[in-house]
């Protein structure tokens, strides 16, 4: 693909709201996992709940959106001057050429979560102030952003779960390409909700203590919540030095089973190589891989054969997750921007919680961030259905 | 830079919406050829899953296995080699009513096959592990927008990627009390097998530009019905044009205010 500048980004997890809070974190390695304390929520389990998200009021005339994940778009979008981003690209371009891609797996589940608490005894309606469609629905979230920005060209909202936010930017990358749009808001917010946190309990996945990626008594995930948008546009033919660019995006399908990753990391792989394609690049000119890593047994064994088959133990590489949780739908475009501020500040993260490294797994992994040299990021992003993406990002020389 | 027109070229059609089991039947329909005649959607039992699966398998599985599978076999395609474009107003609705319900109630143990159905990609997971078809696959939601959504997508990775693409939209009913905030009354769908290069199979040329008109509605009401009630059936317009074989330029609802002209050339 024809390199994309990535002209702003910003991400608000449980680390704080914007780049700055998330720099400052990433290099002290600090985390943001708690034990679960989330609505009426009694499990056993650590998460990375962002504080603050139910004190957004959104603007009156979008009323109708509100619901926690909404409300943690709208923190998203403002934190960084984001939203001025986007409106004076608005600006530039019109209304109508700016195309929203946002990726969610529950999107405001919970408001339909705690309607059900509410249902009439008699008849066992929901209450009147339920609104299904901009709460509920997966859309809600992309057209919610559509119209808090008053755009009026193309959106949708991708929900593959767990790499939800990841394909974004392959979509909006395509619509780019051929001239339909001028710039694309893209991005992924998933907030905390009952069905992610116990059904994640019910398959046995959720970790009693904070998430360790890629340690050898890994056992579970920290669920975790986030918002992170990127703006794409066309890159000039020269970009100015140290723009970031995206640079390739690759999506493969496990075609193995509905939870569980393929056991060789096949579908994985395949994504991997799909983006150094689309990039044009080779496994040797990766600086760094921020993995998906969730902390499960299984998950990062078959992202660990994938890695080792295609880039040996010859890449730094880390997942954030001890750090943010897994923010399952937005964590491909909160890994994103965690890969941004790699190449930007010249920042390998760490994985904060890990403490031995799993013996099977020979990859050059991070336990601790440290500085070097960054030019080329890959991010990978997998989700339930065998849904895989990796993404480049690299910044101009 | 100017926008490229979206262009690809139609291989095969699956359909399947109430009263309505499969293309061959909708296309007699939208020719005039035969009365419509209300009924509810019937949903085949999936042979391409595996025993265990078929049992489980939910009614938004069935409807997409049999659209999609309609169409590559009707345009002579081999299913595990095709990119996929998932394009649905909602997820399987009883599904997350049983999740709501159960986490409404004292004993929140949800089942963890009914927590990884919730995903609003299942049937496109299901799809993957009927076909073996390890290519990309794209899952939307644009709510009543779905269809224009998906057909965007779909054209530009066969545009981008020039690869042969295959567009499944489709939605579901939610039980009550949802179905009172959502009333989808019953699944249907439409599978477009689209390629970038034409062959002796290729139905018709589709091109796809942003449009602000007013969408063509059906003169038949019980179609014009199907049309409003069931988001992936805002294509009608453009499958009666395919139907009848006629070159047409038409206009479909995508997000107000950007509608999709659908201009058909048939081969």
């Amino acid at each position: 693909m024809t390199p994309l500048l990535i002209s702003a980004h910003t991400a608000t997890t449980c680390l704080g709201s914007g780049l700055d809070a998330t720099l400052a974190a990433l290099r002290a390695g600090r985390s943001g996992l708690a034990p679960c304390a989330f609505e009426s929520v009694r499990l056993d389990t650590w998460i990375g709940e962002i504080a603050g998200v139910d004190a957004q009021v959104l603007p009156a005339h979008l009323a109708a959106y509100d619901c926690r994940n909404n409300r943690l778009a709208q923190l998203g979008l403002e934190a960084d001057g984001f939203a001025d981003r986007v409106r004076a690209t608005i600006a530039r371009y019109g209304k109508d050429r700016v195309g929203v891609f946002l990726g969610t797996s529950t999107s405001g589940i919970l408001q339909t979560e705690l309607a059900y608490r509410r249902r009439d005894p008699e008849t066992g309606a929901l209450p009147d102030d339920f609104i299904y469609r901009t709460t509920h629905n997966s859309f809600s979230l992309a057209e919610f952003a559509r119209d808090y920005f008053g755009l009026e060209g193309p959106a949708m909202a991708i929900s593959t779960a767990c790499s939800s936010s990841a394909k974004v930017f392959a979509a909006a990358a395509r619509l780019l390409a051929l001239g339909s749009i001028d710039a694309a808001l893209v991005g992924g917010v998933d907030s905390l909700c009952l069905t992610t946190l116990y059904g994640f309990a019910s398959l046995q996945l959720t970790a009693p203590q904070p998430c360790r990626p890629y340690d050898a008594a890994r056992n579970g995930i920290s669920i975790g919540e986030g918002a992170a948008f990127a703006l794409l546009e066309r890159a000039p033919a020269a970009p100015e030095a140290g723009s970031l660019l995206l640079l390739g995006t690759g999506e493969s399908s496990d075609a193995y089973h509905m939870s569980s990753p393929h056991p060789e990391g096949l579908g994985a792989r395949m994504a991997m190589e799909a983006a150094l394609r689309s990039a044009g690049l080779q496994p040797e000119d990766i600086d760094y891989l921020n993995l998906h890593g969730t902390a499960t047994p299984a998950n990062d064994a078959a992202e660990g054969k994938a890695v080792t088959a295609l880039f040996g133990d010859r890449v730094p590489c880390s997942s954030t997750k001890g750090a943010t949780g897994h923010t399952l739908g937005a964590a491909g475009a909160v890994e994103a921007v965690i890969c941004a501020l790699a190449l930007q500040h010249n920042l390998l993260p760490g994985s904060p919680h890990t403490a031995t490294l799993d013996p099977a797994i020979p990859v050059d992994y991070l336990l601790q961030a440290r500085q070097g040299r960054v030019r080329r990021a890959l991010s990978n992003s997998f989700g339930f259905g065998g849904s895989n993406c990796s993404l480049i990002l690299g910044v101009a020389a | 830079m100017n926008a490229l027109p979206l262009t690809a070229w139609i291989d095969g059609i699956g359909f399947l919406a109430p009263g309505l089991p499969d293309w061959p039947t909708a296309r007699a329909v939208l020719r005039g050829e035969q009365p419509y005649v209300a009924a509810p959607s019937i949903l085949p039992a999936p042979a391409v899953l595996p025993p265990a699966e078929r049992r489980r398998a939910s009614r938004v599985v069935k409807l997409t296995l049999a659209i999609g599978l309609e169409a590559a076999a009707h345009g002579g395609a081999d299913v595990a080699t095709l990119a996929t474009v998932f394009a649905a107003s909602g997820a399987d609705g009883h599904n997350c009513h049983a999740l709501c319900e159960q986490l409404a109630s004292d004993d929140r143990q949800i089942s963890p096959t009914r927590f990884h159905n919730s995903v609003h990609n299942a049937a496109a997971g299901y799809w993957g592990i009927a076909t073996g078809a390890m290519a990309p696959c794209q899952v939307i939601c644009g709510f009543d927008a779905s269809f224009g959504a998906g057909l965007l997508d779909a054209l530009g990775q066969v545009m981008v990627d020039r690869q042969p693409t295959l567009l499944i939209a489709y939605d579901s009913e939610y039980p009550e009390p949802l179905h009172a905030k959502r009333d989808t009354p019953d699944c249907g769908g439409v599978a477009l097998l689209l390629s970038p290069e034409r062959s002796a199979r290729s139905l018709a040329a589709i091109t796809v530009t942003p449009s602000r008109e007013t969408a063509e509605i059906l003169a038949d009401g019980e179609l014009e019905s199907l049309r409003c009630d069931i988001p992936a059936l805002r294509s009608l317009p453009m499958l009666q044009r395919l139907a009848r074989g006629e070159a047409a330029s038409v206009c479909l609802d995508y997000l107000p205010p950007m509608q999709l002209r659908v201009d058909l050339q048939p081969c």
